[in-house]
């Protein structure tokens, strides 16, 4: 099964986030920024980094790119994205997620390994986990606090779209500790900390992350 | 508009009065300039000299003394590449090829604390790129004045938010370093970055340009007026106390440009495009220009016009002095030109031809058609000044070391428990997590170990588990009270480091950190401390693969501690065997590896009662050499194992129990003694106790001295049944110290990047 991961320039986690997808059993095609082509994959990754230099704003630029255009019409008709730190801000930036990713509360840069909760296993990329499943990977990020106006987080919460929640000391100042959202049809997903960062408990905190990738590969093969 | 000054004008007018004092350049030196020459240099060559002859860029003050390092090394098979160019490159086995080097950015980093920390990670990382190599982790070996000095507010933060704010950038994990405040380091910090490479053996690069007819490439950056002189200006003067601002001698870094850099670099590389490459560091085009020159044949043209500029009023002097960062120079065959600009295109990375590879031996520069530089290049890159400095052990020298430490040690019960809290809230001993946080240390899906752990450790081969191990270690304080004892005693204490992970030592690199090279007593402690690391290289059998020195780190007649960081790499084969610092499980034997004697000179206790003096320990690098293979040939028995430096066995035991909330029971004779003494050359181990005859015999075998001090358990440390301290209370200590003295000050310095 063929998952593509996108580089863009300034893409820091790509290489992991094809290891991520290779451990799991999948096949990581590379997609490149500047081309439409999504190369018949069947789901994609947006990787964590900082796009562009993340000048502007956040995945702003990157939300202009070519291949973004290609994956907007494709998520719109219900194509697996899942978008992980600065993916997530480029889901946003894209509108195909609703809300901000702002500045951590404390104004600076945070690396630690972080407890979530999964609230949601419903979706494409959490079906494998249990519900309410506790799991620990890292996160990492300067501008990681989910912002949004109250009616669009009552809707998030009314519709179950909030898919791992903090634990504990709020990391980052997102509002009601949302660590990841999804669309409304559940097949985009936009997280915060990295999953692809915890495959192995050799060189991440545990490997919890690596369900993520399991759970897109086993909803595509029962599809 | 200043008069363009041509290689004719200068011959035609010797007499003109030309301002070599202001760009840093002695009498004697612009008179051996001249002598070079045959005639006055023009105002580019006179630009490019002085960027050049800098002590930074030179060395002429110490390479009279580094050549040690070469003389007394030995013969080893694992240098692939050593000193003299940008890194040396160590064979760690399976075709791999790993490249490491440290640089100091001290001087712009006390000036503006973000950029000059930011610049000084890329300008390593540029280093290390250079060889050929993949970047894959940093490190920062740091030093601050007092932790709660108000400046030390301003320039840590600073620092720490530069460092994160380019490492993380780059997609670098930071796996290690260390922070120490002394009050010597006030107005002087230290930022030293150090970068790890790795490549296969076939993809090694040298700066050479060779081949008539090859083209010159300048890519990357645009070229600004930022950092002019940085090298000569800032980093080879001592600050006044009341100088103008340098802040215009400051680069600014762009990490999103090192990165697509780094991308497309080795994008090229990897198709064998270039015959040679450098890059664009301290004294810029000046450097890369003249470096690439004299390691090929010596012939080089230059059309100065052609370089991408930033900022058109720029000058051709400050052009070639301008130290605008994240800046390439290769040398191309023609018929790969093509492919290499299609690359380039590729990552939007802008790409110029600047000039060609001649036959003779003469660097020529021309500016629109005239003639602005025309040099040997070598007599710029290689022939500068070579000073014998005068040398004389300092009039307090005898005195310190005369004096007897003599500090109070707790008795009582109470007295114990408060000391080993005070202890490890000293900042120097304080849990680092509100500086290591700011770094990505998981990026690449490589790292193993990282701080606070002995070394940081990186897988290199998913496959075969290969993988490397990398500390720096210093004690200034050692090196004050005897700089030769000082610099051994670093490097077994960073050997120590990388074997507690159950790594092998393979290599050593450097960053000499010390004060102005004109005051004769810091040219004692900076030869001193050579012909220690030397000799030190020499008896541990490792050779020193480059370095880095930095002088000038002194205001007024205050010189820092003499500062030698060590770094040492080293290899191990799988990396799942590593050992960790923390202890992992109740029910394990804790054993203490190593000497049993008193020694508080230069100890964190000693300093905590402003006690300095004192007899440095001597280094006994057979014991440590002995020690290491006790460490690699019982990897398998240790559940985890924590070299003792900084703070003795307390801070030692406090760190193995809160790693992972573990916690210890422990049997001290002499309690305070053994608690706070810093006797070099000892470890904690914690073992299953299935594998107590295993471990003696093995010590045994070595002779070194293991002694049995505990179990692994509880969440407490009690010590003797009497001295009782929850982990809760430990915890609290070590770790509310940063928070409480930088959390809320990095708002008001934060230079956004």
């Amino acid at each position: 099964m063929k998952i593509g991961v996108v580089t863009f320039p300034g893409s820091l986690d790509d290489r992991d986030a094809a290891r991520a997808i290779e451990r799991a059993g999948g096949q990581a095609v590379s997609l490149w920024h500047n081309s439409d082509d999504l190369k018949e994959v069947s789901a994609v990754v947006l990787p964590g980094g900082f796009s562009y230099g993340d000048y502007l704003r956040c995945g702003a630029i990157a939300s202009f790119a070519p291949i973004m255009q290609s994956i907007v019409i494709a998520a719109n008709h219900g194509f697996p994205v899942l978008g992980i730190c600065n993916g997530f801000q480029i889901l946003c930036e894209s509108h195909l997620l609703p809300g901000a990713l702002t500045r951590n509360h404390e104004l600076h840069f945070l690396c630690r390994d972080q407890k979530l909760r999964i609230e949601n296993n419903n979706s494409v990329w959490t079906s494998g986990f249990k519900s309410n499943q506790e799991i620990l990977i890292p996160l990492k990020n300067g501008e990681g606090s989910y912002q949004c106006d109250d009616a669009v987080l009552a809707t998030l919460e009314g519709e179950n779209r909030v898919i791992a929640r903090y634990i504990g000391e709020d990391p980052n100042g997102s509002r009601n500790l949302i660590a990841g959202i999804s669309n409304e049809r559940g097949n985009v997903v936009g997280l915060m900390p990295h999953p692809e960062h915890a495959i192995e408990s050799l060189t991440g905190p545990s490997d919890d992350g690596l369900t993520f990738f399991t759970s897109i590969l086993h909803s595509l093969v029962g599809r | 508009m200043m008069k363009l000054d041509t290689v004719e004008i200068a011959t035609n007018s010797p007499e003109q009065k030309q301002p070599y004092n202001e760009l840093g350049l002695k009498d004697d030196e612009y008179a051996r300039i001249k002598e070079i020459l045959g005639r006055r240099p023009t105002s580019s060559e006179l630009a490019m000299y002085s960027v050049m002859w800098s002590e930074h860029c030179s060395y002429k003050s110490s390479k009279i003394h580094l050549k040690q390092f070469g003389e007394k090394a030995v013969k080893s098979d694992a240098l692939l590449v050593g000193i003299g160019e940008n890194a040396g490159v160590v064979d760690i086995g399976q075709g791999y090829a790993v490249t490491f080097k440290i640089e100091s950015h001290n001087h712009p980093s006390f000036i503006e604390p973000y950029q000059g920390a930011a610049t000084g990670v890329g300008g390593i990382v540029r280093d290390i790129l250079t060889m050929g190599a993949r970047p894959i982790a940093v490190m920062d070996p740091l030093r601050f004045g007092l932790a709660d000095a108000p400046d030390t507010r301003r320039v840590l933060p600073g620092v720490v938010a530069g460092i994160g704010g380019y490492g993380n950038c780059l997609g670098l994990p930071n796996i290690g370093g260390e922070i120490v405040f002394d009050e010597t380091y006030a107005g002087n910090p230290l930022v030293n970055a150090l970068c790890v490479g790795v490549m296969k053996h076939s993809d090694i690069k040298l700066a050479k340009a060779a081949g008539a007819g090859n083209l010159v490439v300048l890519y990357g950056a645009k070229t600004g007026g930022d950092g002019i002189g940085g090298v000569s200006v800032l980093a080879s003067e001592t600050f006044g106390s009341a100088g103008p601002a340098k802040r215009p001698s400051v680069q600014v870094g762009d990490p999103f440009a090192e990165k697509v850099l780094i991308e497309c670099s080795l994008e090229i590389f990897a198709e064998d495009l270039v015959v040679g490459i450098q890059d664009l560091g301290g004294a810029g085009l000046s450097c890369a220009t003249s470096e690439l020159a004299s390691a090929g044949t010596g012939g080089m043209q230059v059309y100065l016009e052609r370089v991408p500029l930033r900022d058109d009023s720029l000058t051709p002097e400050e052009i070639l002095m301008s130290e605008s960062q994240e800046r390439m120079c290769a040398i191309v065959e023609p018929t790969k030109i093509n492919r290499f600009l299609a690359i380039c295109k590729k990552w939007d990375v802008s790409a110029t031809v600047i000039g060609e590879v001649t036959d003779g031996d003469r660097l020529r520069i021309t500016w629109n058609n005239e003639l602005i530089v025309e040099v040997p290049p070598r007599t710029v890159a290689h022939e500068g000044p070579v000073y014998n400095r005068p040398i004389q052990k300092p009039d307090y020298q005898d005195r310190i070391v005369s004096e007897k430490v003599s500090v109070p040690l707790p008795t009582d019960l109470d007295e114990i428990r408060s000391a080993i809290l005070k202890l490890i809230s000293s900042p120097n001993i304080a849990d680092k997590s509100w500086v290591t946080s700011q770094y990505d240390k998981y990026v690449q899906g490589n790292t193993v170990l990282a701080q606070p752990e002995d070394s940081g450790l990186l897988r290199i081969d998913e496959v075969t588990h290969l993988g490397v191990a990398v500390s720096t270690d210093a004690n200034a304080r050692w090196s004050y009270l005897d700089p030769y004892e000082g610099a051994k005693l670093a490097l077994a204490e960073s050997c120590r480091n990388i074997a507690t992970t159950g790594a092998k030592p393979l290599a050593v690199t450097n960053c000499l950190n010390f004060g102005s090279p004109e005051d004769a007593g810091v040219m004692w402690q900076f030869s001193e401390t050579v012909r220690g690391l030397a000799d030190a290289c020499l008896e541990l059998g490792l050779p020193i693969t480059g370095g880095n020195v930095s002088f000038y780190n002194q205001t007024g007649a205050v010189a820092i501690l003499p500062t030698p960081i060590i770094g040492v790499l080293g290899v191990i084969q799988d990396v799942r065997a590593r050992t960790p610092m923390g202890f992992t499980k109740a029910g394990m034997d804790i054993y203490l590896l190593g000497r049993e004697e008193f020694t508080l000179t230069g100890s964190e206790w000693a300093y905590l009662h402003n006690q300095r003096g004192g007899a440095a320990p001597r280094a006994d690098l057979n014991h440590e050499a002995r020690l290491v293979e006790v460490l690699l040939a019982g990897q398998e028995l240790f559940n985890s194992a924590h070299d003792l430096s900084m703070g003795g066995l307390a801070a030692s035991i406090v760190e193995a129990i809160l790693k992972n909330g573990v916690g210890a029971s422990i049997e001290l004779s002499s309690t305070s003694e053994a608690l706070f003494s810093e006797t070099p050359g000892r470890v904690l181990v914690a073992i299953d106790p299935k594998n107590a005859d295993a471990l003696a015999k093995l010590s045994n075998s070595k002779t070194i001295n293991c002694k049995k001090i505990g179990v692994t358990g509880g969440s407490e440390l009690n010590i003797n049944n009497a001295i009782k301290i929850s982990i809760a209370d430990l915890s609290k200590s070590h770790t509310e110290v940063f928070p409480k003295l930088f959390g809320n000050s990095e708002r008001a310095n934060r230079i956004s990047a």
